[in-house]
């Protein structure tokens, strides 16, 4: 195991970070934590890389036990959310940083250093900005030279702190499938924190899931997404339709599909896109009423009213194709059936 | 944990890449401003109709009654020797004690920003004192405290040797009192604002803690320190309550320009107190373009002009 | 709240953060030394000098009518000057937060061009103007006005070093608060002065307080500048701390010393309110960076 973590617990007061969680990740992973605000995935990430201690635990690095070591001897690369580039240095003296602090037995001579740095701001592709400060740079720069300081020290593991998290939607589209690939080119062992779900599918190879200091789920986005461990995951990955069988009218989502034959529980979590709709022919009861569509790309979001029994209306979303969508020929405020093809199950 | 990102957050991202195009925005909406918001010819008349008559028209009486000395009559009141020594006690007593304040002030600083410790709200408080304490009192309790019969001054007197009140050492004593604030509030904020994440970046890397501090935090805080220590400086200077009392004032040894230009004018010669007084105000003007050269600089050189 | 708390609690325990234990100790000693020795001290002095023979004769020093006449004009040209520096200082601060104009860089270092003036130049520049050969001091004997040696001259004076009090606790203020509450209430059809006392006055409140008490300290506790126009005339034109120098000058220390005493009092008093201040402030700046999260 590259990194694993054992039976970590942090309190900040009264409040519980992190409640007992283990951990292992395999050598090359790229991981994501991933969990809403508060849930402890940066703490966790800042007691790997020994900038926070933890309560009780222990942290390996490559099999060695470094739960006292301080941070600059675990040979970690720490990418900080926004970057703490130093302002006072250009972004060469950032990147030489790492290697200028060595004790001088071990510092590799000046020529060396400079040829790394600018090996490294070539890997960036920001060589050009070499002597400039970091107020000067955009946010994707400022992210790229974060990234290139952490390697010069050659870590053996990689750590990123919501590194998407402060950059523009259009930049940090870009910078993700970089990321990818540049894990992909170096098979550093990294983990990154982050609380969009899209973004850890997009671009990790594990995502590890926390909530409330604890570990939801841990496994490939694939998994994660088709086979939800728990309600919280299944809510937090991706879309999706809730319905509970003691609100809802069981009868209707019989006839939707939902049988009480294969029920594994009382709450039912249906994906958008494993709802098919049909223009309603006959008068069946599982019939909803179409109330709006949103174009999201090649897909449609199709939004459905079904009047409950006792007058209140429900909000159902189901997902197509645009095509498909297109060729049903429908109108706001039409008559739809149905069909509910998988869901995944909860008490 | 997004908990963790709310300080950092304002210090690095939002000045970094919001504040730009708020400030934009701002500068937009201040020219068209202009035309909304009612008040500014009584306003800006009133402030410089003010600013001339407090101000202005007196200073520019002094600089009137200079050019009535001829270039030789002012050359001669300062290079007189005992204008020159009194220049000297000042200027020199001011340098010493705005590098000793800086040191203290240094200390202070990171000690009430950085740590806890019991009465630090007291202590913080009282680093005001000077400014708030009139000169006057401070003069005489410092006197009193430091002269050679003093608590301290017999302590020091007994043990060392060295008398402090009635020599420069008393002058620098009391200007150290003055400056400290200004080096200490000017510290503080900068202090406060710096970007962990930098120091934590730097040990990530590797660094030591000392190489951290001389590294990363001191280049930050360096700019700050010495803009306090030039106030401090320029305070001192022209300080004259604190110091009179403590000072001893003999000409020559321990007399300070601000008291040789009462001395001159009580003795009715009022072209030399004019010369010695706008030579001062020259240098303290001097002085002042200096600090706000050096601010642009340091900004400059780190990036953010 | 949650996670406010935990991140107040971070910021104090972050690991690489923290200085070795001797460093730690060996500053805050030094700290302690320095606040102790430097200020402290001379504060409990003042305290101990004045009643140094007892209660009474500091009681007999403080009613003397040299030393009531004293306190009587200090608080006489107080009165005058921090209202004029305030209404300059707003004034000021309204015209340099709300507009851009040519030469406002100008005007905010002429405004704080008093501050690096030496206080016995403050005092030489009225001489020059108001003395036996100054601009208007043959014109002010020809009417009989006087202004050097008596009291108009120590207000001038006060003026002067008094004069970015305000101005610059304001300016620095009003402009981060901005203007969008003023125009939404000229919007909504609020007149300027109902503006100016609704809404920006309510805003700069604890900013203008304290600028205000930092400027009353100035100018009740002033003694260079004053003492170079006042002509030093007991009962007459000796303010607090002039009292104070002739007092310590005629080695009646405990006169001297009692009239510090009340100085040092009104500067304690100044800090307090200072901090609490502060304290408001910064509580009134939390609540609304919650209300805004």
């Amino acid at each position: 195991m590259s990194i694993s973590v054992n039976n970590i617990s942090k309190h900040f007061g009264a409040f519980t970070a992190l409640d007992n969680i283990s951990l292992d990740i395999p050598e090359g992973e790229l991981v994501a934590l991933l969990g809403p605000s508060g849930c402890g995935k940066t703490t966790l990430l800042r007691i790997i890389a020994g900038l926070e201690q933890a309560d009780q635990g222990d942290v390996f690095l490559k099999g060695d036990r470094v739960t006292d070591q301080p941070v600059k001897n675990r040979q970690i690369g720490f990418v900080f959310q926004h970057y703490a580039l130093f302002r006072h240095m250009t972004v060469f003296e950032n990147v030489a940083f790492g290697l200028r602090v060595k004790p001088r037995r071990e510092r590799l001579g000046e020529a060396i250093i400079r040829k790394k740095v600018h090996d490294l701001l070539s890997l960036v592709q920001l060589d050009w900005l070499h002597d400039r400060y970091p107020d000067q740079l955009s946010g994707g720069q400022r992210q790229r030279i974060a990234l290139a300081r952490a390697l010069a020290v050659e870590p053996s593991v990689l750590l990123l702190d919501e590194p998407f998290g402060a950059l523009d939607a259009s930049v940090r589209k870009d910078l993700r499938q970089w990321l990818r690939n540049l894990h992909h080119d170096l098979n550093v062992t990294s983990i990154f924190v982050t609380h969009d779900q899209e973004e850890a599918m997009e671009v990790a190879s594990q995502v590890v899931v926390l909530n409330h200091g604890r570990i939801e789920q841990q496994g490939a986005p694939g998994d994660i997404y088709d086979h939800p461990a728990n309600a919280f995951v299944s809510r937090f990955i991706g879309q999706t339709n809730v319905f509970d069988l003691e609100e809802h009218d069981a009868d209707w989502l019989q006839t939707a599909g939902l049988s009480a034959a294969q029920q594994k529980g009382k709450i039912a979590h249906v994906r958008p896109h494993d709802i098919v709709i049909e223009k309603s022919t006959h008068h069946s009861d599982a019939y909803v009423t179409l109330k709006d569509w949103q174009h999201l790309g090649a897909l449609i979001r199709i939004e459905l009213v079904k009047s409950g029994i006792n007058g209140h209306a429900a909000s159902v979303y189901a997902e197509m194709p645009n095509d498909q969508f297109r060729r049903l020929h429908l109108n706001r405020g039409d008559k739809v059936d149905l069909r509910i093809r998988h869901a995944h199950w909860f008490h | 944990m997004a908990a963790i990102s709310i300080k950092s957050t304002r210090h690095n991202g939002l000045t970094a890449t919001v504040l730009p195009t708020f400030r934009q925005y701002k500068k937009i909406t201040d020219m068209a401003q202009s035309n909304i918001m009612p008040g500014f010819r009584p306003a800006i008349s009133f402030t410089l109709v003010y600013l001339a008559l407090i101000v202005l028209i007196p200073l520019s009486a002094m600089l009137m009654k200079t050019f009535q000395l001829s270039l030789d009559e002012y050359w001669a009141i300062l290079t007189n020797a005992r204008v020159q020594a009194s220049f000297r006690i000042s200027f020199g007593a001011a340098l010493i004690a705005a590098f000793v304040a800086g040191v203290f002030g240094f200390i202070i600083a990171w000690s009430l920003v950085r740590y806890n410790f019991p009465g630090k709200r007291l202590f913080d408080a009282l680093i005001d004192l000077p400014f708030a304490l009139p000169t006057a009192v401070a003069g005489i309790v410092l006197a009193t405290i430091y002269e050679p019969r003093g608590w301290i001054g017999k302590l020091v007197m007994d043990s060392t040797g060295i008398q402090i009140a009635y020599k420069p050492l008393g002058i620098t004593f009391a200007l150290i009192f003055i400056g400290l604030p200004f080096v200490v509030r000017t510290i503080e904020p900068v202090l406060q604002e710096f970007d962990t994440a930098m120091e934590e970046a730097a040990a990530s890397l590797g660094a030591t803690r000392l190489q951290t501090f001389i590294k990363v935090i001191l280049p930050n805080i360096l700019p700050a320190t010495i803009t306090g220590v030039a106030l401090a400086f320029a305070r001192g200077v022209g300080e004259y309550g604190s110091v009179i009392f403590i000072a001893g004032n003999m000409p020559y040894i321990s007399e300070i320009v601000p008291l040789l230009i009462i001395t001159k004018l009580e003795q009715y010669d009022y072209a030399g107190a004019t010369a010695i007084g706008l030579t001062m105000l020259l240098l303290s003007f001097l002085l002042l373009l200096l600090i706000n050269g050096l601010q642009w600089w340091v900004r400059r050189r780190s990036g953010q002009l | 709240m949650n996670a406010i708390s935990a991140t107040s609690f971070l910021a104090s325990k972050k690991l690489t953060l923290s200085d070795p234990d001797w460093v730690r100790y060996a500053l805050i000693v030094a700290t302690l030394a320095v606040i102790g020795l430097f200020l402290l001290l001379p504060l409990l002095t003042v305290l101990i000098e004045a009643f140094a023979k007892g209660w009474d004769a500091y009681s007999a020093s403080l009613s003397h009518p040299d030393a009531l006449a004293a306190m009587r004009l200090t608080l006489l040209v107080a009165v005058v000057t921090v209202p004029l520096t305030t209404v300059f200082g707003v004034s000021a601060a309204w015209a340099i937060a709300r507009f851009d104009f040519r030469g406002k860089s100008l005007l905010i270092t002429l405004i704080d061009l008093p501050f690096s003036v030496s206080p016995v130049i403050a005092g030489l520049i009225y001489v020059l103007i108001f003395g036996a050969q100054g601009w208007l001091g043959s014109w002010a004997s020809e009417h009989d006005i006087k202004i050097l040696f008596a009291v108009p001259g120590i207000i001038l004076a006060t003026l002067f070093v008094t004069f970015p009090f305000v101005a610059r606790e304001l300016i620095p203020l009003m402009q981060e608060i901005g203007h969008e509450e003023e125009e939404a209430a000229l919007s909504l059809g609020a007149s300027g002065w109902q503006t100016f006392f609704k809404i920006t006055l309510p805003n700069v409140k604890w900013g203008l307080l304290n600028g205000v008490l930092l400027c009353n300290a100035r100018a009740m506790g002033e003694f260079g500048a004053v003492s170079v126009v006042s002509g030093h005339i007991r009962g007459l034109t000796n303010t607090l701390p002039l009292h104070i120098e002739v007092s310590y000058n005629e080695y009646d220390f405990v006169g001297s010393f009692a009239g510090a005493s009340i100085l040092a009092a009104l500067a304690v008093v100044t800090l307090v309110f200072k901090t609490v201040l502060e304290w408001k402030q910064k509580q009134e700046a939390a609540k609304q960076a919650v209300e805004v999260h």
